[in-house]
């Protein structure tokens, strides 16, 4: 269960992140309801997550160039910690409605529709079937 | 009530473990598989949910330690730059594999005799030949006869689709002239046996929801339950026990309620893969370990992954992974620098999560205002390849039992010392080379490789090779165990060399080859 301070600075940092976007129609990872997602998708990288918010403890309240620095010091000190924070926004936040559907995907799983692939051009392979046989003989 | 002894105790529901249950249910014997993990619900793989590819991250990370499933044991892998990936369940790794579906080649089973290195094989490719054939039947392969790489045989169905990935890396690989084909693949391009066909849904390394990808509980083991064969699943087994008279004569392990059973048999056959085999075996006393080779020359496939990002829209997030391979360098040339060779598999892209995990790992995908304009030029606009390069053996890399380290029921877990050899790391140099120069010639803008891939530790081999010298081997040269006369190894622990390519399916033709060594010779077996 994450503090009222940690919820904040997790808000902060989603923001900073992935910002919301007027030209391709897509909230930052900071939206309510993408957040709310996250917080409860930490899974495997709980540890991590958990890591970073003990480091970042007032990070909300600091004006953006300290909040700069204070990641640059992350990627130094904490490099796996973030990349296992980063993972979960990232999980949440490309698989939004909103987010999938400006990506030109349906927002749905894989199965049951699956996705359709081209066959392609398979005379591309006449040179190849042109070509002796190159394994090896044994003894 | 003691428990009744069975005729057969095979030790792992996998690849191996399926197949060899099957071959031998004609002959009537009571057939008994012990596995530690579940039985698969296609139903509730992540493909079929939203949060597929978070699932992919956590309960169907390939890592046990990650996935760190209550039927997994965790293993030390510190000391090996290259991180093991299994999965336990009835079909084993194949839940997780990608289906790549290659043969070995003759050279393969001759490295000594051809290139001075190693061990010939005591079969060889002749010999495995027609099992090649059945496994294939079993298992359904797609592809197409004719590539110059193979001695000639029939993949059942059409190859899967070239796509736009496959067709703008074919132009490179053309351009080079270079070989390629369409790869082998256990997924099914049509219905095939009662299995849907594939649909394209781009996640066959988390299970396949579509029932497409031949994974061993949608093929071998309906059919041999169907045929009688007994399978218990969380059966986690802890040790092979041994009679006065030197034979094994059971295993104990620890029932789905944790409770410790002995399981009497008459045959002990381990299909463990080659981790798992080798710590059940060094936890039962040093069981058929007269050679001292028990847990060494473990081989791995040193992976290099090369990806390159291109103008145009590629297949992106459609599959299936599985695509096109090259064997342009696969037989030794000394002007390379290195012997033996190597595999290029070709794959499409990346799901919309991957695509952004990764790019943000390797520095392509930043923070901030320009990460939308940047994603939009990475995904659906990657594709690559790795290349699987041959592990030659030595016994310095090896598995032994962590002084420390122990699984949920306190059974000893093992640890891995593995380094990399000069060899391989020449062949990997190379690969990246060339790979490069396949992506620049396909037309990618930006090429990115990793080498050794950190978490290629998919094929696990060699920990209880077969030989005909006692001395030199584990098993003989049909998979019985050169000191104890009833028990059989048929996973990758009796590889000898691991060649250049996925070993499933050869993993599989062995254990069909040794189930007709062992219905041969059922009047003589123990002599």
């Amino acid at each position: 269960m994450l503090s009222d301070d940690q919820r904040r600075t997790f808000g902060c940092l989603a923001e900073m992140m992935i910002p919301a976007s007027a030209e391709y129609r897509v909230p930052s990872a900071a939206d309510d309801a993408i957040l709310a997602d996250i917080l409860r998708s930490f899974g495997r990288d709980e540890h991590h997550v958990m890591t970073v918010l003990r480091e970042l403890e007032g990070f909300a309240d600091l004006d953006p160039s300290a909040r700069q620095t204070k990641v640059a010091q992350l990627r130094e000190h904490h490099s796996e910690a973030l990349k296992g924070l980063s993972s979960v926004i990232l999980q949440c936040y490309y698989r939004d409605d909103r987010v999938m559907r400006s990506l030109g995907m349906e927002p749905r799983p894989p199965f049951p529709n699956g996705h359709e692939v081209e066959q392609g051009d398979w005379s591309l392979l006449d040179p190849v079937r042109k070509r002796p046989k190159l394994y090896r003989e044994v003894p | 009530m003691p428990t009744q002894p069975v005729d057969v105790l095979i030790i792992g529901a996998g690849a191996s473990g399926a197949a060899i249950a099957w071959s031998l249910v004609e002959t009537k014997m009571h057939i008994l598989c012990l596995e530690q993990g579940d039985w698969m619900k296609p139903s509730e793989y992540p493909s079929s949910g939203r949060d597929w590819e978070a699932r992919q991250l956590n309960d169907f990370h390939y890592s046990p330690n990650r996935r760190a499933r209550d039927t997994d044991y965790p293993i030390n892998d510190a000391n090996s730059p290259i991180k093991v990936a299994n999965f336990n369940g009835v079909g084993g790794g194949t839940v997780l594999y990608a289906g790549h579906f290659p043969r070995f080649h003759p050279s393969d089973f001759r490295v000594r005799t051809l290139d001075g290195v190693a061990d010939d094989w005591p079969i060889d490719y002749a010999t495995l030949a027609p099992y090649y054939d059945e496994n294939d039947r079993m298992m359904g392969v797609s592809g197409l006869a004719g590539d110059p790489a193979y001695p000639p045989h029939e993949p059942m169905m059409a190859p899967l689709p070239l796509g736009k990935s496959g067709a703008t890396l074919a132009r490179g690989l053309n351009k080079l002239g270079w070989h390629w084909w369409p790869s082998d693949s256990a997924i099914a391009s049509e219905d095939y046996e009662g299995r849907a066909r594939c649909i394209n849904l781009a996640h066959c390394t988390s299970g396949c929801a579509q029932g497409a990808k031949a994974s061993t509980d949608v093929t071998y083991w309906p059919a041999a339950i169907r045929a009688g064969v007994e399978l218990r699943t969380r059966c986690r087994v802890r040790e092979i026990t041994r009679n006065s008279d030197g034979m094994a004569s059971g295993v104990v392990y620890y029932d789905a309620d944790g409770k410790e059973q002995f399981q009497p048999a008459h045959v002990v056959i381990l299909a463990c893969n080659a981790i798992g085999t080798a710590r059940i075996l060094l936890n039962s006393n040093g069981l058929a370990n007269s050679s001292g080779l028990v847990g060494k020359n473990l081989m791995f496939h040193p992976y290099a992954r090369i990806a390159g990002w291109f103008e145009q829209e590629l297949d992106g997030y459609r599959g299936p992974g599985n695509c096109i391979w090259s064997q342009e360098f696969y037989e030794t040339d000394a002007a390379r620098g290195f012997v033996r060779g190597y595999t290029f598999e070709f794959s499409r892209g990346q799901n919309p999560v991957m695509a952004a995990v990764h790019s943000m790992s390797i520095g392509r995908l930043p923070w901030g205002e320009d990460h939308h304009r940047a994603y939009r030029r990475l995904f659906c606009h990657r594709t690559g390849m790795v290349a699987i390069c041959e592990d030659l053996p030595e016994e310095h890399n090896r598995v032994t039992l962590d002084p420390e380290l122990k699984d949920c029921r306190g059974i000893p877990s093992p640890r891995i010392d593995y380094t990399l050899s000069e060899n391989s790391r020449r062949m990997l140099d190379h690969a990246v080379a060339r790979a490069s120069e396949i992506l620049r010639a396909a037309g990618a803008h930006d090429v990115w490789y990793e080498a050794p891939l950190a978490d290629g530790g998919w094929h696990l081999m060699g920990t209880a090779r077969m030989g005909t010298d006692p001395e030199r081997s584990v098993v003989n040269e049909w998979g019985r165990s050169h000191d104890v006369k009833n028990l059989f190894v048929v996973d990758g622990s009796i590889f000898v060399t691991s060649a250049g390519v996925n070993p499933t399916r050869t993993i599989q033709a062995l254990a069909l080859y040794v189930a007709d060594n062992i219905k041969s010779r059922l009047a003589t077996l123990f002599d």
